[in-house]
């Protein structure tokens, strides 16, 4: 589905502050009708404040939102039978089954019995539910839980769908299917706001892609014009043992075509227009006592545009992912 | 009508969930039995005195269910972060909190009726005024839930709930005339009765149970009224300023 420029949802200024900690500064974006758009960044940067903001969850201490034509900021409520929401954790009712979860929150929509009881049906089966489908909430699985409340998300089918980190800390599979369901959601026209920390299911799904560090946006843009400087470029990442950082300088000159760059995870990165030899470059740093113990082709991606924009290491952004434990990368 | 089909499924889904379950029924019915046959013990009294206690025992068992169910299922549902996705719902929040409460005004009125029941089998009824009754059983009710939700909405915890109910409900029991006339209270003690709602509800009950009664129904009525609302508004407020940071 290609969007059209007709903003769906527009925000200015947003900020919201917690006591001290200023979790949105001055946000302002705009996301057309049926556009994919993504938020990414690290945890704590603000994503979910600013859906919670967008969704009425949070009163802002100054900006404007417009969503669907809708003047939002004093009055949250007014699009929220626009909008769907995913939260970033379950937020359904452990006591009742999963098809009366769904079927109570199609209720919270005005939608009549009969409707309600086909929709849920559809979602099960859609989700692959259907077998749990008179399971208590409670005993889900993660990834079924996960499921499940994205389901309930689009119970109504909103033509507005917030997705706070969809994929996070479910299983390879269930996270496949869940990117397999939202790109089919943004091809039926439904105007996609995720975020995400994972950096490739950005750059898989979304059509433009903001970066948020510390409550700031730091780049908006076409997820393929991020791309556009790093398109071509060879990069080789070098597991070495210490020692490689002095030699930075070294390499440089004896290296001129090449960027060097070491990175906290031990590793050098060596970038370059042309393709990279890898025996002159191991000889060079074993001549010099350093050890290398793997030599990779990386192939230049949105992660790469991350690091360069915001500063943050992907490593950090692995870090969480790790934490996560989920199969939102695969 | 959309409005009406969430008003509906929520309050089903509370009743399902919550008051219906057994462990909660059979609460309904002790809790009053308990009150009814602790207070028979404590006077020494006959079965003539079922009616003077019956007042007492109807409001407490009111303010006890009510209370006590809003302090578990509002506090819990906040924890759980289940109560974020009826924020979401395209309904206004005095609705939806209507809803939520709905369930707790009936368990409420219901667990009224079990001392009713009971004092059927034991006293003659005939001299009950049934049309103030019934109003004033639905008012206390209201009255008591929205105190309930007050105290839900002004914690975050459900242990805090339950402490904090209590921090009002005991000086109530005491204080309100349920089972001591207020007039029988030292003088400097007498005006924190009328600070409490069920004083007013008690004294309506009074009056249709024994034809006793200190102020006029209307006046009762009214006050009783006053209170639902502005506990209710009350809640609203807090329910925004505090869960919606």
């Amino acid at each position: 589905m290609k969007s059209n420029s007709l903003p769906v949802i527009d925000v200015a200024g947003l900020i919201k502050r917690y006591v001290e900690v200023l979790a949105v500064n001055d946000i302002s974006f705009q996301i057309s009708n049926g556009e994919l758009f993504g938020f990414l960044g690290p945890n704590g940067a603000g994503k979910t404040t600013t859906i919670n903001l967008l969704t009425g969850l949070a009163r802002l201490d100054a900006g404007t939102i417009n969503i669907g034509g809708i003047d939002c900021t004093n009055n949250p409520k007014a699009a929220q039978h626009l909008v769907g929401v995913v939260p970033d954790e379950s937020n359904l009712y452990p006591e009742l089954t999963g098809f009366e979860n769904l079927t109570f929150c199609a209720a919270l929509y005005g939608i009549r019995k009969n409707e309600r009881q086909t929709r849920a049906r559809e979602l099960l089966d859609t989700f692959g539910l259907t077998d749990a489908a008179n399971r208590k909430f409670a005993g889900y699985s993660k990834g079924m839980k996960r499921k499940l409340t994205f389901a309930a998300g689009i119970i109504h089918q909103p033509p507005i769908l917030f997705l706070d980190e969809p994929t996070t800390g479910i299983d390879v599979a269930s996270a496949r299917q869940v990117r397999q369901i939202i790109a089919e959601l943004h091809r039926k026209g439904t105007t996609v706001f995720l975020t995400t920390h994972y950096i490739e299911e950005a750059e898989r799904l979304c059509e433009r892609i903001a970066f948020i560090v510390n409550g700031r946006i730091v780049r908006t843009d076409r997820t393929a014009d991020l791309l556009q400087p790093v398109k071509g470029k060879n990069v080789l990442l070098l597991s070495v043992s210490n020692g490689e950082a002095k030699l930075s300088e070294e390499m440089t000159s004896a290296f001129p075509g090449y960027q060097f760059q070491s990175t906290t995870s031990g590793q050098v990165r060596v970038e370059s227009a042309e393709p990279v030899s890898v025996g002159p470059l191991v000889r060079f740093l074993e001549e010099r006592g350093i050890q290398v113990t793997e030599a990779r082709r990386h192939l230049p991606s949105l992660e790469d545009v991350f690091v360069q924009v915001t500063g943050i290491e992907a490593g950090l952004m692995m870090k969480e992912k790790e934490k996560a434990g989920g199969g939102g990368n695969q | 009508m959309r409005r009406w089909i969430a008003f509906w499924s929520i309050l089903v889904k509370d009743m399902r969930s919550y008051y219906l379950k057994p462990p909660n029924i059979s609460w309904g019915i002790i809790f009053p039995l308990a009150w009814t046959g602790m207070f028979f013990i404590r006077s020494g009294s006959g079965l003539e005195s079922v009616l003077a206690l019956l007042p007492g025992v109807m409001t407490i068992s009111i303010l006890f269910g009510t209370t006590s169910m809003l302090a578990v299922t509002i506090t819990f549902e906040k924890r759980s972060r289940s109560f974020e996705r009826l924020l979401l719902a395209p309904i206004s929040l005095e609705i939806l909190m209507l809803a939520k409460t709905s369930g707790a005004i009936f368990f409420g009125v219901v667990n009224a009726f079990v001392p009713i029941v009971i004092a059927a089998f034991l006293a003659d009824l005939s001299g009950i005024a049934w049309s103030l009754v019934i109003p004033a059983i639905i008012l206390i009710g209201i009255a008591s839930t929205f105190l309930g939700l007050f105290i839900a909405v002004s914690v975050s915890e459900v242990f805090e709930a339950q402490t904090f109910s209590n921090f009002f409900r005991f000086p109530m029991i005491f204080l309100c005339g349920l089972f001591f006339p207020i007039m029988s209270l030292p003088v400097f003690i007498r005006p924190l009765s009328y600070i409490f709602p069920v004083t007013y509800g008690v004294d309506i009950l009074h009056g249709a149970v024994n034809g006793e009664h200190i102020m006029s129904f209307t006046l009762d009525f009214l006050i009783l009224g006053g209170f639902c609302i502005i506990l209710f508004v009350l809640s609203l407020r807090n329910i925004k300023r505090r869960w919606i940071l």
